[in-house]
């Protein structure tokens, strides 16, 4: 039977209940909620209750004085065990009391010792020992890692140290704790052998962009409810910016707003905006896969040739000449003036229908709707956002660069109802010394890896083996190598420290690598650990982040953390403590010095080293005051008792995310080359599917808690790919059936979810999924900045086994609503 | 407001429900007003029994209005023509369901075609051939399915509901 709570009634919040402002730490939206716990043998009534109202009465729709059973627990805070409900903010900006299907789960997917939810949370730092991993304190594994990764770092010359770390806001990122790993390997130490969570490579995923003088995030949300033209490239907002979506754009198409989604599939995001705007007002550009440069190269010629460009903001707001940055090594395309741009992408509409797939007119019609002046000469307000689809898809640098040209071209960045951003995963959080010594492009982590390279890694939540590509030779050659070192250390079982370290170091240097895991929860990575460090997530501790209008905001403590674990800042400044005396008992005094500055006993105290170091306005208390709206990015002031933010980047026409003195934006000069990353053509024509991937609805992106979330796996206990019917009867599969898809790079398995809408040959997997990891079956190749190419994925598709017990039972129909 | 639009179409939905809808509201108002309360306090919420209709008023795939555990919670009662986990009645095809969206409470309305219950609010659906199962959407649970008993009449009762119906915090509300 379908997963049921059975959860008849719930205790009611009593009036006088504590209440803590709490950003949602899943999606770069961060809803507004606010957390209320009570004592646990204290109870509100139908009378008498937190908000006034008469619950002997049935409430109406979006109601304040109703919450789900997914809103509800029970955890520990100050030691005692107290009521907690976390229940959308209906007085937050953001998203006015609407609640994702992940976000209100927050509260179920705390852990609990009293209703047993999130058991898989670690509690206490464990180490390899006697053939498995053994509980111990905090100050025997950080003494390990701290002698171990002494004996392969020196004073300059720290290569042989690796190190995965989180670069996010929300959950367990944010500005504490980017800051306290940023400080430790960027600034008593220069590591260069690093990486991101979602990328094997520590870059970033819009270069072009910052190139360009334009940071990605430059709009305010308010603006998508003014836009003329919302125009959504290669993101599915309805499942992965939910209320973005439906507090934001859905207003701005109840306004009169057209729509232009470029997408190869028909996602629900397409559906919605029928749904709202009706389909006479919904451009669904179901471009050929990749080709998203020649689309936009033929835009912007076309928008060009036609005069509908805003001439003066280019005169007075983007550099005047022609090359300003020529191509090379860390620049895969030049940049330049506006006409150098035309010259270098022009592409014709013939040209471009060709490529795309798509007919002439409906380039055409997207070029009007984006630009197209209206009757009395004025601007259309034109939105973009923009993500993974093409962050993550072919020739990122130069896709990103043609679309931010068409918004500076149309003078649609910095104005009223417009910006071109991406829409983001993870909110962000991120304040760290420079990270000028890793180099661009940056070394490519987990190839280097696969190749030998490294000694010691600390990984600080991130999970290569469901999230990196090249992932089946990845776990490969990671498990062997993280062996060796189990097996040396289960050898010397019995042995001193120092006998313990020297069988670690032989180990290490026979081509073993030491891994110290820090996580919330024992990652698939984590498997392969000889020393893991549990770590907290926001609510578990203080913690701040920015959404994706820049939007800061604190989340409060509202309860305990599991166990003994600890914030990651504070985590990296007792790994510093450790290293600084570990290096000064080895008479490393020089060296040990750099470890200074670490006495930080709280997470205030990482954020008041860190972001108040550079943003001396902020503080905790003033965060607290400004509530669930907090401030937007960046803060400018501290004015009658409120922080004054600044909601639009760019209002006055100066452009400096790229450091120019001149604050000219410049144009991206990148022709189309086909697919660019290396083995896609030849992966394409061997293989009869595209492997289309990214996020769902349904599951927070990498699935973290969710794998232990009964309401999720009830739906989906394997991951989906979804398949065109007419596909399913070729290959003689039944809905819910378990496939196999494989190619030559490796194989991982999903269920069969029909799906009418799919173009043949074009199926679409969710991605990270424990039990299925997509990217076994993505190739290694990048672009030149060592962005992976996960999206260009072909391969072939045989059915392994009928559906498994707990798949049989699912629905397999459409998600388009009827109404 | 077009979301405002789209809800009074759900209701509309509700409210028309067909012939049998009529006869079905009917028979939820007829029951005790003071039944929908518990009487004292006790470890687990006693729902009412309420008849709902004899088998003999369902036609295939044509919900009937309903009200359970009172009237202020609207649901349809259902047969659908293929058995289902958890059908009731002779061909333990009958099934009935909250029609408020557990998301923000919107009206729902039932698509005969794939045996749907659709969200105008927000786009969430649910299927009603698998326990009330979101297909997709944005609620944190799935429908909340009533329990039905079935006597020798055919007359079906529906006796507890197995998740938390939206706007209450005790599906049978107290006083």
């Amino acid at each position: 039977m379908t997963y049921k709570r059975n959860i008849d009634r719930l205790p009611i919040i009593p009036a006088g209940a504590k209440e803590h402002n709490v950003t949602c730490h899943y999606c770069i939206v961060g809803c507004g909620y606010k957390a209320y716990t009570w004592p646990l043998k204290k109870q509100g009534t139908t009378d008498s209750n937190w908000i006034g109202e008469d619950l002997s009465k049935q409430q109406g729709a979006e109601t304040e004085a109703w919450y789900a059973p997914s809103m509800y627990n029970v955890v520990k805070q100050n030691g005692q065990d107290v009521h907690l409900v976390i229940k959308p903010d209906a007085n937050c900006v953001v998203n006015s009391g609407l609640g994702s299907v992940r976000g209100a789960r927050m509260a179920e997917n705390r852990r609990s010792d009293i209703t047993g939810t999130q058991a898989q949370r670690l509690t206490e730092p464990m180490v390899w020992r006697y053939g498995t991993w053994q509980p111990t304190s905090w100050d025997d594994a950080l003494d390990l890692v701290a002698r171990v990764t002494a004996r392969v770092i020196d004073k300059d010359d720290e290569n042989d140290l690796y190190v995965s770390m989180f670069d996010h806001g929300g959950s367990a990122g944010g500005y504490e704790n980017t800051w306290g790993t940023g400080k430790l390997y960027f600034g008593s130490m220069k590591v260069k052998h690093c990486r991101i969570h979602n990328r094997p490579a520590y870059n970033s995923e819009v270069h072009s962009t910052r190139d360009m003088g334009v940071d990605e995030l430059n709009y305010s949300y308010s603006d998508y409810q003014v836009a003329d033209t919302i125009m959504l490239v290669g993101t599915n907002p309805m499942e992965c910016q939910t209320n973005l979506f439906l507090n934001h754009m859905v207003k701005g198409m109840q306004n009169g707003a057209k729509v232009i989604v470029v997408d190869p599939r028909r996602t629900v995001t397409v559906d919605s905006c029928e749904q709202v705007a009706g389909t006479e007002n919904v451009l669904h550009l179901a471009i050929a896969t990749g080709s998203d440069l020649a689309l936009f190269n033929t835009l912007f010629t076309y928008i060009a040739d036609q005069g509908w460009v805003d001439a003066d903001f280019i005169a007075n707001s983007t550099f005047q000449g022609d090359v300003a940055v020529p191509e090379d090594a860390a620049h895969p395309a030049s940049l330049g003036s506006f006409e150098a741009a035309r010259a270098a992408c022009r592409m014709s509409v013939a040209d471009g229908a060709a490529i795309t797939g798509l007919t002439e007119a409906q380039i055409i019609q997207a070029a009007e709707w984006i630009a197209k002046p209206k009757e009395d000469g004025s601007r259309r307000k034109t939105v973009t956002g923009y993500e993974k689809g093409i962050i993550w898809g072919n020739d990122n640098y130069r896709v990103i660069g043609a679309l931010v040209n068409i918004g500076l071209a149309t003078g649609n960045i910095g104005r009223e109802g417009g910006g071109v951003c991406r829409l983001g995963g993870h909110q962000e959080g991120y304040f760290r010394p420079s990270d000028a010594h890793v180099g661009r492009p940056a070394p490519y982590i987990d190839q280097l890896i696969i190749a030998g390279g490294g000694k010691v890694h600390h990984i600080w939540a991130n999970d290569h083996y469901k999230t990196t590509l090249n992932a089946a030779e990845f776990k490969r050659v990671y498990n062997r190598r993280t062996n060796m070192v189990k097996e040396a250390m289960d050898a010397r079982a019995g042995a001193t420290r120092e006998e313990l370290v020297d069988a670690i170091v032989s180990a290490i240097n026979a081509g073993g690598i030491f891994s110290v895991n820090v996580d919330i929860i024992h990652s698939q990575i984590g498997q392969a650990a000889h020393v893991i460090l549990p770590a907290v997530e926001s609510g578990e501790m203080n913690l701040t982040s920015m959404n994706g209008e820049r939007r800061l905001r604190l989340v409060e403590k509202y309860m305990d953390a599991p166990g003994s674990a600890q914030p990651d800042c504070i985590i990296a400044a007792r790994l510093a403590n450790h290293l600084e005396r570990v290096l000064r008992e080895e008479g490393r005094v020089e060296y040990a010095d750099q470890f200074k500055g670490f006495d930080w006993q709280t997470e205030e105290d990482a954020f008041m080293d860190g972001y108040n170091s550079g943003n001396p306005e902020v503080t905790y208390e003033r965060l607290r005051a400004a509530g669930n709206d907090g401030v937007q990015e960046p803060v400018k002031g501290y004015d009658n008792g409120a922080l004054v933010g600044t909601p639009r980047l760019y209002e006055d026409g100066v452009f400096t995310r790229h450091g120019r003195e001149d604050g000219k934006a410049l144009f991206c000069m990148g022709s189309w080359r086909g697919l660019q990353a290396p083995g896609k053509t030849q992966q394409q024509a061997n293989h009869r599917f595209l492997i289309n991937n990214g996020r769902a609805n349904l599951n927070w992106q990498n699935w973290f808690l969710d794998q232990k979330n009964d309401f999720v796996m009830d739906r989906f206990p394997v991951p989906f790919i979804q398949i065109n019917p007419d596909d399913m009867a070729d290959l003689g599969l039944k809905p819910g059936d378990m496939v196999e898809v494989y190619n030559d790079v490796g194989a991982t398995q999903a269920l069969v979810y029909p799906e009418p809408t799919a173009r043949k040959n074009e199926t679409f997997m969710i991605f990270g999924a424990p039990n299925g990891t997509q990217g076994n079956v993505i190739n290694a190749g990048t672009n030149e900045l060592i962005l992976p190419n996960y999206k260009q994925t072909w391969a072939n598709i045989r059915k392994i086994s009928d559906a498994t017990p707990a798949a049989a039972r699912v629905s397999y129909k459409s998600w388009e609503v009827e109404l | 407001m077009k979301c405002n639009r789209l809800v009074d179409v759900g209701r509309r939905q509700f409210l028309r429900g067909g012939v049998l809808g009529a006869a079905g509201a009917a028979a939820a108002t007829v029951m005790p007003a003071g039944q929908a309360q518990a009487q004292t306090a006790r470890a687990m919420v006693d729902y009412p029994s309420t008849r709902l209709a004899n088998v003999a008023d369902l036609a295939v795939n044509e919900p009937m209005d309903i009200g359970y555990p009172d009237a202020d919670s609207p649901g349809i009662l259902l047969k659908l023509g293929t058995v289902v986990e958890g059908g009731a009645g002779p061909d333990a095809d009958i099934v009935a369901y909250s029609v408020l969206c557990p998301h923000k409470g919107f009206y729902m309305s039932y698509h005969a075609a794939d045996k749907t219950l659709n969200c105008p609010g927000h786009f969430s659906r649910f299927d009603c051939e698998k326990g009330g199962q979101q297909i997709w959407g944005h609620a944190t649970q799935n429908l909340p399915q009533f329990t039905l008993r079935v006597d020798d009449k055919g007359d079906i009762y529906a006796e507890g509901a197995d998740e938390l119906i939206y706007g209450r915090l005790s599906n049978v509300l107290q006083g």
